[in-house]
C-alpha cells in the first residue's frame, strides 16, 4: 500500500531510506568486515517465535557469545497430536539470533545430557567448513565452542546438520540469525519472527497421539503438516501477532523445510518492501508473494492501514487450507473506508452470459405460433428451458422460496404486470394466494414471441384463468430496460 | 552344599533360559557390507565403489549389555576404576553419576539395567578383566545385521527408537527376544561402545589428518553411505562420530566379546 496520500509518517521514512539504502547498499564488503575492531563482549539476547531480540544499537563491532542447547522435547504438532521434536533451544523453530555484520561471535552447542542423539550446528551465516558443523558435532551431555565472523549481513537460517540431515531438519533442528548491516535496519513498530517447516508423521494428518517420524513419507517428500512456528495453529487465536493500523510490521520469515518452498503471502496485505532471500542489499516493492525456499528466508514488511485479521498462508494453498501452513496477523483500531469499505450490499448476481444463450435462441426460433393451441404447445418448452427450476413442473413453485404460478391469483389478476415480471424481472416481498415471498426472480431476454408462448402455456395450466397472450401484448407491456437486459435485446 | 549353591544362583538369574552375566554366544564367520567404507590409511587413497564386504571371523559377543551390578563388582575389583578415583583423562565428570556412591547403587532395579555413563577407556578396561575386547564396529554391526534376516523390520524398529526421546528410566537387560545369533538389546535399549567406534569416517570429530572430505554434515553425509534412506544406520553411526573416548552419557553402555579360540 505505497499510495502517498494514505501512508503514515513511518512509512514515508522507510520509502526514503530505502530509496537511499538502494544506492548505497546496507551492506559493507567482506574485506571491510574483516578489518572491523572488535570493541567489548557481550551475550546474544536470543528470543523465542514470534519474538526478535531489539535491534542492535550499538555502531561498532564487538565479541557477541551464543549459548545454544539443543533439546529433545515431546510437544504439540496440533491438537491431540504430540510429536518428538528435536530443537534448538526448546522449541521449533529455534531461538532466534540477531547480531550485527562485523561481530566476532563465539558460539558455544549444548547438547542436554538426557538427549539421545548427537547434533552440530550449520549457520549459513557462517563462512567455513559445514557453517560451524564441521566444528561442533556434540555428542548427548558435551558442549562444542567454536567462532566465527561475521561478514555477510542479512538474514539466514541456522539448522542440525548431522546424519540424517533430513531426519534432524524434519524433527524441527532450525532457527534463524540476523546479521545486521552495519547501519541497522529502518525502525519499524513491529518485528516477527515466522519459519515454516514440514512434518512427516507415521499417521495421516489428524491422527491423535505421539506420532512417530515416518523415513518413507520425509523420503518422498509428502509431509502430513506444513506449519508456522512447530505447530498447527502456533499463530492462531492466543498466538497470533498483532498490531495497529498506522503500524508497519516487518516479517522475518524463514523456511526450515526440510523439503517444501513455501510461497509466502498475507492474505489481506501487499509487502511494500521484501529484502528476498534475506539479501539486506537489495529492496523489491509491493510484492503479493514471496519464495522463500528450504535454508531460505525473506525480510517482508508492510504498513498496515485498515482493521482486519490478516493471514499468513503458504500459497500452495491445500498446504495452508489441510496441512496446517496458516498463520493469524489480528490489527484493531479504527477503519478507513476510503481504503477499504468493508461489505457495502449483498445482492443476487445475474450474470449476462444467460442472456446471451437465450438470444441465440431466440435468433433460430420457430416461426410464430398461429394458434393458442400452438402458443401453449411452444410455450410449455420455454417455460421448461427457463422457468421450471425454481417454479417447479406442477407450477406450485417451492414454500417460502418460490411463488406458484399455478392458480395464482398475482397472474390472473394483471396480464400486462406478469409480461412486466418476465421482461424486467420482480425484487422484493410480493404476495401470492395469501403467501409472501421476497425473494428475486431475474428479468428475462426472451423475445416477444417466446414470453406471449410460455405466459399463455402457464395461464393455460394448473387452474389458471385460460388467457392468451400475444407477442403485441408482450411488445406493448414491456418493462423499462433494466440494464441486464439492456445488452442482450439490440 | 554345592546343590544349594548352584539352587542359589538359578534362582537369582530370572531367566531360564537366559544366559546370565558374561554369558556368550559364539557368532560364525561370515561377511556383511559396511555402512561405510573403513577409513584409508594416512596417505592412502580411499577406495572407490563399488564397496567390498567385509570379512567377520568367528568370535564370541556377549548375549547382553553389561549390567550396573557386574560393573559394581568391576569397579569393586578395581579401584582405580571407581568413580571417585578415575582420571579425568579417562572419564568425563558424569562418570557413572547415577550411581548413589563410589560402590553403591540407587536402588536394587538398578542392578539389572545396563551399566551407561562409562568411557571407552572404563569400557575397555572391564573386557580386559574379564579377558574380552570391545567388539570392533565391523563385529557389532555384523551381529546386529543377523544375516540380513527381518532387515526391514529391524530398520523401522530401530528408527522408531531413535527417534523418541530417552526413556526416563532404563529397562533391565535381557527382556527383548534374541536376534538368530541369540544376542539381546543389540538396539533399542542403549547406544554401545565399539573398539573402533571413531573409524570410519572422521565425521565432524575433527583431526586434521588430510582425509576429511568424508564429512558428514548436511548432504554430504550421504556420500558415501550404502544406502541413503537407512536413517536409523546413519544416526548410530553419527553417534560414534560424536564421540571421544573419555566420553560419558546416559544412554551410552557396552558389552564385551572375543575371538573365537581355535
Amino acid at each position: 500500500m505505497l499510495n502517498p496520500n494514505l501512508m503514515t509518517k513511518t512509512s514515508i521514512a522507510w520509502a526514503v531510506s530505502s530509496t537511499i539504502l538502494c544506492l548505497s547498499a546496507w551492506s559493507a564488503s567482506d574485506n571491510e568486515n574483516l578489518e572491523r575492531k572488535i570493541e567489548g563482549q557481550e551475550n546474544a539476547i536470543l528470543a523465542d517465535a514470534p519474538n526478535v531480540p531489539p535491534p542492535i544499537t550499538r555502531r561498532h563491532a564487538t565479541k557477541v557469545i551464543v549459548n545454544l542447547e539443543v533439546k529433545e522435547v515431546e510437544g504439540r504438532l496440533a491438537d491431540g497430536v504430540r510429536y518428538t521434536f528435536w530443537t534448538f533451544g526448546g522449541k521449533v523453530p529455534g531461538k532466534f539470533i540477531r547480531i550485527r555484520e562485523g561481530d566476532l561471535v563465539e558460539f558455544h552447542l549444548n547438547n542436554h545430557p538426557d538427549n539421545k542423539m548427537p547434533h552440530n550446528i550449520d549457520l549459513h551465516a557462517v563462512t567455513g567448513q559445514g557453517g560451524g558443523a564441521g566444528a561442533s558435532l556434540t555428542a548427548p551431555g558435551h558442549s562444542s565452542v567454536f567462532s566465527f565472523k561475521a561478514l555477510n549481513p542479512g538474514l539466514y537460517v541456522y539448522h542440525c546438520a548431522t546424519a540424517p540431515v533430513a531426519m534432524h531438519i524434519a524433527n524441527g533442528m532450525y532457527g534463524m540469525i540476523l546479521v545486521e548491516p552495519a547501519d541497522g535496519l529502518p525502525k519499524v513498530d513491529h518485528e516477527y519472527y515466522v519459519m515454516q517447516g514440514d512434518f512427516y508423521t507415521k499417521g495421516p494428518n489428524g491422527q491423535q497421539g505421539l506420532q512417530p517420524f515416518s523415513m518413507e513419507k520425509a523420503i518422498q517428500e509428502r509431509p502430513e503438516y506444513v506449519v508456522f512456528n512447530g505447530s498447527v495453529g502456533a499463530l492462531a487465536g492466543d498466538g497470533a501477532l498483532t498490531a495497529k493500523p498506522g503500524e508497519t510490521v516487518r516479517l522475518f520469515v524463514g523456511n526450515g523445510g526440510p523439503n517444501l518452498t513455501s510461497s509466502f503471502h498475507v492474505i489481506g496485505e501487499i509487502f511494500d518492501q521484501v529484502w528476498a532471500e534475506g539479501n539486506t542489499s537489495h529492496v523489491t516493492q509491493n510484492v503479493q508473494t514471496t519464495l522463500i525456499p528450504p535454508g531460505g528466508a525473506a525480510i517482508t514488511q508492510f504498513g498496515l492501514n485498515v482493521p482486519a485479521t490478516y493471514i499468513l498462508v503458504d500459497h500452495a494453498l491445500t498446504r495452508a487450507f489441510n496441512k496446517g501452513a496458516l498463520g493469524m496477523l489480528k490489527v484493531t483500531g479504527p477503519e478507513n473506508k476510503n481504503i477499504y469499505s468493508g461489505k457495502v450490499s449483498d445482492e443476487v448476481y445475474m450474470p449476462e452470459g444467460t442472456n446471451i444463450r437465450v438470444t441465440e435462441q431466440a435468433a433460430k426460433a420457430a416461426p410464430s405460433a398461429k394458434t393458442k393451441i400452438e402458443r401453449v404447445e411452444r410455450g410449455k418448452n420455454v417455460f421448461t428451458a427457463n422457468c421450471m427450476a425454481c417454479h417447479q413442473g406442477n407450477g406450485q413453485g417451492i414454500p417460502n422460496a418460490f411463488p406458484p404460478l399455478a392458480a395464482s391469483d398475482f397472474l390472473n389478476a394483471d396480464k400486462a404486470r406478469a409480461i412486466k415480471t418476465v421482461t424486467g424481472g420482480l425484487q422484493g416481498a410480493v404476495t401470492v394466494n395469501g403467501k409472501t415471498f421476497n425473494g428475486v426472480m431475474p428479468a428475462w431476454t426472451l423475445s416477444d414471441e417466446e414470453i406471449a408462448n410460455v405466459l399463455t402455456y402457464i395461464y393455460n395450466s394448473w387452474g389458471n384463468s385460460g388467457k392468451e397472450v400475444t407477442p403485441a401484448d408482450v411488445k406493448a407491456n414491456r418493462a423499462a430496460k433494466s440494464k441486464s437486459a439492456a445488452g442482450a435485446q439490440e | 552344599m554345592r546343590s544349594s549353591l548352584l539352587l542359589a544362583s538359578l534362582l537369582a538369574s530370572p531367566f531360564l533360559l537366559g544366559a546370565g552375566p558374561g554369558v556368550e554366544r559364539p557368532i560364525p564367520a561370515g561377511s556383511y557390507l559396511p555402512f561405510y567404507p573403513a577409513r584409508a590409511p594416512l596417505g592412502k587413497a580411499q577406495p572407490e565403489a563399488p564397496r567390498k564386504a567385509v570379512a567377520v571371523g568367528a568370535f564370541r559377543l556377549d548375549v547382553r549389555p553389561v549390567t550396573n551390578r557386574e560393573y559394581l563388582a568391576f569397579v569393586k575389583a578395581n579401584p582405580e576404576w571407581r568413580r571417585s578415583e578415575i582420571g579425568r583423562v579417562f572419564a568425563d565428570g558424569s562418570y557413572l553419576k547415577h550411581w548413589r556412591a563410589d560402590l553403591s547403587l540407587r536402588s536394587r532395579a538398578e542392578g539389572d539395567k545396563p551399566v551407561t555413563r562409562v568411557s571407552w577407556f572404563a569400557a575397555a578396561a572391564y573386557c580386559r578383566a574379564r579377558g574380552k575386547e570391545l567388539p570392533t564396529t565391523d563385529q557389532w554391526e555384523y551381529a546386529l545385521d543377523d544375516g540380513g534376516h527381518r532387515a526391514e523390520r529391524m530398520k523401522d524398529e530401530i528408527l522408531a527408537w531413535y527417534s523418541r526421546p530417552n526413556d526416563k528410566v532404563l529397562e533391565a537387560v535381557g527382556r527383548k527376544p534374541a536376534n538368530g545369533y541369540g544376542i539381546q538389546d543389540l538396539h533399542a535399549l542403549i547406544w554401545e561402545w565399539t573398539l573402533d567406534f571413531n573409524s570410519e569416517m572422521s565425521g565432524s570429530e575433527a583431526r586434521s589428518d588430510g582425509t576429511k572430505d568424508e564429512n558428514l554434515f548436511c548432504g554430504a553425509g550421504s556420500l558415501n553411505a550404502r544406502d541413503p534412506s537407512d536413517y536409523a544406520k546413519f544416526m548410530r553411526y553419527q553417534f560414534r562420530g560424536s564421540l571421544h573416548a573419555d566420553y560419558t552419557t546416559g544412554n551410552l553402555g557396552f558389552r564385551c566379546a572375543r575371538e573365537e579360540t581355535k
